[in-house]
């Protein structure tokens, strides 16, 4: 349904999708020039949900700092904690004790899950299917019981410590992970059947909003959106970190470039990050959760410092410039959608709008981390 | 490490006289404050304490060559960034880039304008997204992209005219 | 004379309490429906099992404030409502709920139902003009263009039942499926359609406009809340969205009514003609029969995703209208033939 149309431009008129929209899921706003249905331009505006947490690390001590970690991304809070957990123990030399390794690893795939849970409802309740949101809250629920139970909080994590973790995981957590996974293994197939091979719904994905390899490396496009188009990459896999070396899984890469592409790669993630979860919990090891000699006082030498996770949404780094103090001299969150979003742009232009807003749900947007 | 070889080989093209060769010491410098600022040139960090591999100062004017070669060799934009080092009165300009294959090689290209009148090109010919980045750097700190198509605020209020990341901004 | 035109009132009287009942219970199944696919209880706070929840909602529509925007095209923003709900209103005066039941049996009644269906039609372009409101217009133009779309196989599919029964009279169409399943207009295998084998097609063909009539998911592109926010709807709050969320549901009854008029027998008994009670009879199979019709609306609604404008223009104009002029061909032929 692609066939080529040519737009006019004197007969436009301006249609605003946001800042409140049901289809942005947060207070993007994309000005939306239109011919008819189709979209001759599109402009996104940011920054209704900017609140300068790079601003606020100038302000905060390095521990201070990491509640903003959970701020960012509210899907998968735990991977940036992650992210902002590394780059200071990378700076200040601290080793992390293996079972707070694996334990990390834990708690970062089942948050992958939990974010990938709430992109498939979302994203199918965009599409017009209101269904498979209870079920995927329902899942969810179980992941954010769990995680409740040993980080305290149910979505703004702040479980990492600066070289360990805040608490040990107990034997609750074990069993009721391991029947959490083969819940969800159950439940997978569930949605393969109800959604996945749907009519209606491949008929609106496959062949909408292509991405192609050139257009991802020109705007930095990573994570799901990246590997959509063909590009394995995959922070845990490329740029090894933690203990992912350890593990056995696979990085689901389809080439076509479509919404459904990336559907399918968000979907056997959901698969992989169980496998992962599931050896992690075969090898988890004894022994502390926090490092025996760890700085009184985090204050990293001077420098730069960078360090990347793969979130659920892609390539999460931060650049960390230190003068010596006890607050960063300078902190940069480089988010993943802010690239992925970015090429909407120009991705969406000559599509109905109907199909431009399935390809943004395609992007799975956290608007509070593109507006940090 | 064969692409790093490869970048930095391409990228030394820049730097026609044999570089400062200064290579800063990385944790050797404790004592003393913030060194002057160090001389153009491109310098191979340890990853596993600075979490990238190459580091590559330049000249203002040189930028568009130098992402253009990163460009070419396949990298993509991670990031945009300014640091304010208001001692020295100078913005430093921070591109971060990094590969999509396996063959790791973070590279970081720097560069400094003065802090009076902070002008850079633009990179959005090559890089289409680094539109954005480059907003939100002109947001932040202030520093004009010459040429950016579209350089109206970003992530601030349309009529924003204070640039919140500079040290000397006061609330 | 009068005593017909007392029969209108009287059955226009009766239609409205049994449409604003019906709908304001269909919105409790609806939402029940839906806990029942989604895991959930669905709606329990008021009464038992949430039976009092339609009423709740009712007053609460009721007593909201009724917002005008600036701007609007005031006359026609205030008109529009109404248009939704009347003509379904209206097209009740020719349903026969049983062989005696039915206020007033026009000769024409599906002529009748098909006038004021596009009516119906009307009021989302009205709605969508009169809001001056983008989202709106967008939505009307959808709307209209789906209601044009789907009401051309819809009456190509009733005109092939017109044929078979040779009488425009809905009660006159139940007649002859009267004596059991077998002879309703859906099985293929019998003499008075012809040995016609496409008539469970028609039947899909008729059910799939009747869902695409009332704008009803995976069909719901007026109102698609993801793209168009409210779609015609958008501007309007208290009982002038209340008229249109009626007027939705009593469309679901007609469309139901009319399926299972034209194929499904009506109010005939499935195992031929019992013959006692044959009041609640009649009245409860059909009453049956519709309820069916729409659960299965409900279910379809809950389960599948949204259509595109241009997947659903193309389903009706490449393969709806093509079928189902082929299929009256073809029962024309047959039944020159048996």
């Amino acid at each position: 349904m692609t066939e080529p149309i040519t737009l006019q431009q004197d007969e436009t008129f301006v249609l605003n999708v946001g800042p409140q929209h049901p289809a942005t899921h947060g207070v993007l706003r994309v000005k939306m020039t239109m011919d008819g249905e189709y979209i001759y331009n599109a402009e996104t505006v940011l920054g209704y949900i900017h609140r300068m947490h790079e601003k606020m690390a100038e302000n905060r001590t390095y521990p201070q700092y990491m509640p903003n970690m959970g701020r960012l991304d509210y899907l998968s809070a735990m991977s940036f904690n992650h992210g902002y957990a590394l780059v200071v123990e990378r700076a200040c030399n601290i080793e992390v004790p293996e079972r707070a390794e694996y334990i990390r690893v834990i708690t970062v795939e089942l948050n992958r899950i939990a974010s990938h849970l709430v992109w498939l409802g979302a994203y199918v309740l965009d599409l017009g299917g209101f269904t498979p949101l209870m079920y995927c809250f329902d899942d969810r629920e179980q992941i954010l019981d769990l995680l409740e139970a040993v980080t305290g909080s149910r979505l703004t994590y702040c479980y990492f410590r600066f070289g360990g973790l805040y608490n040990d995981i107990d034997d609750d957590f074990i069993t009721g992970t391991r029947a959490f996974i083969k819940r969800m293994r159950k439940e997978l197939k569930m949605y393969a059947k109800l959604v996945t091979g749907n009519i209606i719904l491949m008929k609106r994905l496959k062949g909408h909003g292509p991405v192609d390899q050139n257009m991802c490396q020109r705007y930095g496009a990573t994570g799901p959106v990246a590997r959509g188009s063909g590009i394995n990459y995959d922070v845990r896999r490329n740029e090894p970190y933690s203990v992912y070396p350890e593990f056995d899984f696979e990085v689901p890469v389809y080439g076509e470039g479509d919404s459904y592409a990336r559907y399918l790669v968000r979907m056997e993630e959901m698969e992989q990050s169980l496998r992962i979860i599931e050896q992690a919990l075969d090898k988890l090891p004894d022994g502390p959760v926090n490092p025996k000699k760890k700085p009184k006082l985090i204050k990293p030498p001077p420098g730069d410092y960078y360090a990347a996770v793969e979130t659920a949404r892609g390539n999460f780094g931060i650049r960390m410039v230190s003068d010596g103090g006890k607050n960063a001299y300078r902190l940069k969150l480089r988010s993943p959608t802010y690239s992925n979003m970015h090429l909407f742009d120009e991705a969406c232009r000559g599509m109905l709008i109907a199909d431009a807003l399935a390809f943004m749900g395609s992007l799975d947007l956290v608007i509070p981390e593109m507006d940090r | 490490m064969k692409i790093q070889e490869k970048t930095k080989e391409a990228l030394a093209a820049l730097f026609p006289d044999p570089p400062a060769s200064e290579p800063e010491p990385d944790d050797a410098e404790e004592g003393e404050k913030k060194p002057e600022p160090r001389g153009n040139g491109i310098i191979e960090q340890d990853y596993h304490t600075r979490g990238f591999h190459l580091d590559a100062q330049i000249e203002p004017d040189q930028l568009i060559e130098a992402v253009r070669i990163l460009f070419d060799l396949g990298y993509y934009l991670e990031a945009i960034t300014g640091v304010d080092w208001i001692k020295d009165e100078q913005l430093e300009v921070v591109y971060d880039f990094s590969r999509y294959d396996f063959d790791l090689c973070r590279t970081v290209i720097r560069t400094r304008v003065d802090r009076s009148a902070p002008h850079l090109p633009t990179i959005t010919p090559i890089y289409t997204g680094a539109s954005w980045h480059e907003r939100e750097t002109h947001d932040f700190f202030g520093i004009v992209f010459d040429g950016h198509p579209y350089l109206v605020p970003l992530l601030l209020p349309e009529d924003a005219d204070f640039h919140p990341l500079l040290k000397d901004f006061e609330a | 004379m009068s005593l017909t035109l007392f029969n209108v009132i009287l059955a226009v009287f009766i239609a409205i309490c049994f449409v604003g009942a019906n709908a304001a219970y269909l919105v409790w199944c609806e939402r029940k429906g839906a806990g029942l696919f989604q895991r959930r209880p669905g709606p329990m706070e008021n009464g038992p099992w949430g039976l009092l929840q339609p009423p709740v909602d009712g007053v609460k529509l009721m007593t909201k404030q009724l917002l005008i925007p600036g701007g609007v095209d005031k006359a026609i923003f205030m008109v529009a409502p109404v248009l939704a709900m009347f003509p379904a209103l209206i097209s009740f005066v020719t349903i026969p709920f049983s062989d005696n039941i039915v206020a007033h049996p026009i000769d024409v009644g599906v002529l009748m139902i098909f006038a004021f269906a596009a009516l119906g039609g009307m009021s989302l372009l009205v709605a969508g003009w009169g809001s001056r409101n983008k989202y709106s217009m967008i939505s009307s133009v959808r709307a209209v263009s789906q209601t044009v779309a789907y009401e051309i196989p819809l009456m190509i599919t009733t005109i092939t039942i017109v044929m078979i029964s040779g009488s425009l009279n809905l009660s006159d169409i139940v007649q002859t499926q009267l004596g059991g399943f077998w002879s309703w207009n859906i099985w293929p295998l019998q003499k008075q359609v012809g040995f016609n084998l496409l008539m469970p097609v028609s039947f899909l063909i008729l059910f799939v406009c009747s869902v695409a009539e009332t704008n009803r998911a995976p069909f719901d592109l007026g109102e698609a809340e993801s793209e168009l926010v409210a779609g015609f709807h958008t501007e309007y709050s208290s009982m002038g969205f209340g008229l249109f969320f009626m007027g939705e549901y009593a469309n679901i009854v007609i469309g139901a009514c009319l399926t299972v008029i034209l194929f499904l027998g009506g109010w005939a008994c499935p195992v031929g003609d019992l013959g006692f009670f044959p009041f609640t009879h009649h009245v409860g199979w059909f009453l049956l029969k519709i309820y069916l019709i729409i659960f299965v609306f409900i279910w379809i609604r809950w389960t599948f995703p949204r259509t595109t404008i241009y997947g659903l223009l193309n389903l009706s104009w490449k393969y709806l209208i093509p079928i189902s002029l082929f299929n009256l061909l073809l029962t024309a032929g047959l039944l020159k033939v048996f």
